[in-house]
């Protein structure tokens, strides 16, 4: 990693699992499949392995990364187990390139894997609840001690999905940003989930449409929101050195930061900017390439705002203008910045915590791998992760360079 | 939406799941069981919060209750239309929002009196206190004197 330490550090390995439905599978069975998928990819074998990182499942995530650790038969000499939600896995990416920077461990693992539609065959608008939710579901006796949420936001019903129409309609009341501009989001992401066979909804979507799907928390309508599948990936990071002599072209971690600003919705600081924003510009300087470098984006798109917000705290939009440098298609594939290649969690796949589909949507990239959802000669991507309810951001630049 | 839209105290209290005040939050509970908002406000920058904790959250101070005018504005709100858990799911559509107080801090409210699609940010409201048993909870209504 530039800036930080002065050892290459490259993503050598990449597997995902079945998605966006595969009945029968359990999350440890995710993780394993895209665990040995990510083996053969990078040719290393399992004795390699001496770090591991995961986020576990989802909530209740207490110990579930020591068990899927156990499952997967690794006793590593490094184990990282940070849950930040979904950008837990750019936080992680950056664990873990610190890690092998520092020679704490040579070969890491970061592993996901969830059954999250096949267990609880649930769309968001009939249970999306918020970690709040959980908490509330709680006995209300006994030594747990009910958390802030439970007292301050589960009494007024906030959930998932209304936490982020918070975040909109303060956006649209600021800068005046339209539902059709939202709208623009969506489609660019089932626009480019048409090259991806596995996505979960391929067929064309327009603007109308999204305008015209039931109304789940205004202003967010139901095709503002990602979709629940099943799914997981694993991503195996050695140096750079090890890298070059493995299977596969490396990919290489330029530098990776990570950034929170809250937890709870009622205490975001301001309902228009993410904790991108504090580490934006540091992420730039730190891999030394500027905005007009990067030739893809991987963007957490849990909902369309989650996209515009990220877009403009990370500096490619300017301030609340994001609605407006959305609506030229620049993010379909083949258009200026192409963005989620894969289809994103709005049309693609979203098993509860997406951040490693877009390390490895980005790997693919890099790589020329891309297939039909090739951005011409990649030679860098920056992938962004948002985890809780807009509550952290993991943000990494990945390059096919050193 | 063809559902009549709450406006009142229909969002029933009592049915929800409730806070269970502790060392943090009694003082806050017990005011609202009088009627009153009360607040923490810090003894060294004085600023005030929500919600409360051991701490001034700015600074790290050390923190003082006093009683707020329970009056505010709507910094950002949601009509919920969709709702996956009970009592929730029967009351849509309502109105989820954040509202400013005029000492500062924001918190997350259910306004009544108020049609949902009327609701806009910057709305003047203030505190309705709704007992539900043994706690009070705070919902907020649209100001009379605005
Ligand atoms: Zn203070």
């Amino acid at each position: 990693m530039r800036g930080a330490l002065q050892r290459e550090v490259a993503i050598a390995g990449i597997g995902l699992s079945d998605y966006p439905v595969a009945p029968g599978m359990t999350s440890e069975q995710h993780a394993a499949l895209a665990f040995r998928r990510a083996l053969d990819d990078s040719g290393l074998t399992k004795a390699d392995v001496d770090g591991f990182f995961s986020a576990g499942d989802a909530l209740p995530h207490f110990e579930d990364a020591e068990n899927l650790a156990e499952y997967l038969g690794i006793q590593p000499r490094y184990f990282d187990s940070t849950f930040t939600g979904g950008s837990a896995f750019e936080v992680l990416l950056q664990h873990a390139a610190l890690a092998i920077a520092a020679g704490e461990c040579e070969v890491a693992l970061i592993v996901y894997g969830s059954d999250a539609r096949s267990r609880h065959k649930r769309g968001l608008g009939a249970k999306g609840l918020a970690p709040t939710t959980y908490l509330f579901d709680q006995p209300q006796s006994g030594p747990r001690r009910q958390g802030n949420a439970a007292a301050f936001e589960a009494p007024w019903g906030s959930s998932i999905i209304s936490s982020y129409a918070l975040a909109a309609q303060r956006h649209m009341y600021e800068y005046g940003t339209t539902s059709a501009q939202l709208a623009e989001i969506a489609v660019a992401m089932r626009y480019n989930a048409q090259f991806n066979p596995n996505a979960m909804y391929r067929d064309p979507l327009s603007v109308e449409e999204v305008l015209a799907s039931p109304m789940l928390a205004d202003p967010l309508h139901r095709w503002d929101c990602c979709v629940v599948s099943d799914g997981g990936g694993a991503v195996i990071m050695t140096s750079g050195e090890r890298a070059r002599d493995l299977k596969t072209t490396p990919v290489y971690v330029l530098a990776a930061k990570n950034a929170a600003t809250h937890y709870n919705i009622a205490q975001m600081p301001d309902y228009t900017q993410t904790a991108a924003a504090m580490v934006a510009d540091d992420v730039f300087r730190a891999a030394d390439v500027t905005r007009d470098d990067i030739d893809t984006l991987q963007i957490y798109d849990s909902f369309t705002i989650t996209v515009l917000l990220q877009l403009e705290d990370l500096g490619f939009a300017p301030k609340g203008e994001g609605g407006a440098w959305v609506s030229d298609g620049k993010l379909k594939v083949g258009g200026a910045l192409p963005t989620n290649t894969d289809g994103g969690g709005l049309s693609a796949c979203h098993p509860g915590m997406r951040g490693i589909f877009l390390i490895i949507e980005a790997t693919r990239q890099l790589r020329h791998d891309a297939g039909d959802a090739q951005t011409p000669n990649a030679q860098l991507a920056l992938v962004s992760g948002s985890g809780g309810i807009l509550s952290h951001i993991g943000v990494a630049i990945l390059g096919r360079q050193p | 939406m063809g559902k009549e839209a709450n406006t009142s105290v229909e969002l029933r209290a009592s049915d929800r799941v409730l806070p269970m005040p502790d060392s943090d939050s009694a003082e806050y509970w017990e005011g609202l069981a009088r009627g009153e908002l009360r607040l923490q406000r810090c003894t060294a920058c004085g600023i005030a919060q929500f919600y409360p904790r051991s701490l001034c959250a700015t600074c790290g101070g050390s923190v003082e209750w006093f009683a707020a005018t329970g009056k505010g504005t709507v910094h950002t709100f949601t009509v919920v239309r969709t709702h996956g858990a009970e009592p929730f799911r029967s009351l849509v559509p309502f109105t989820l929002a954040i509202v400013e107080l005029e000492e500062g801090p924001r918190m997350m409210t259910n306004l009544t009196g108020i049609d949902p699609d009327d609701v806009r940010i910057d709305l003047p409201v203030e505190l309705e206190p709704v007992s539900a048993g043994d706690i009070t909870l705070p919902f907020f209504t649209p100001r009379a004197d605005s």
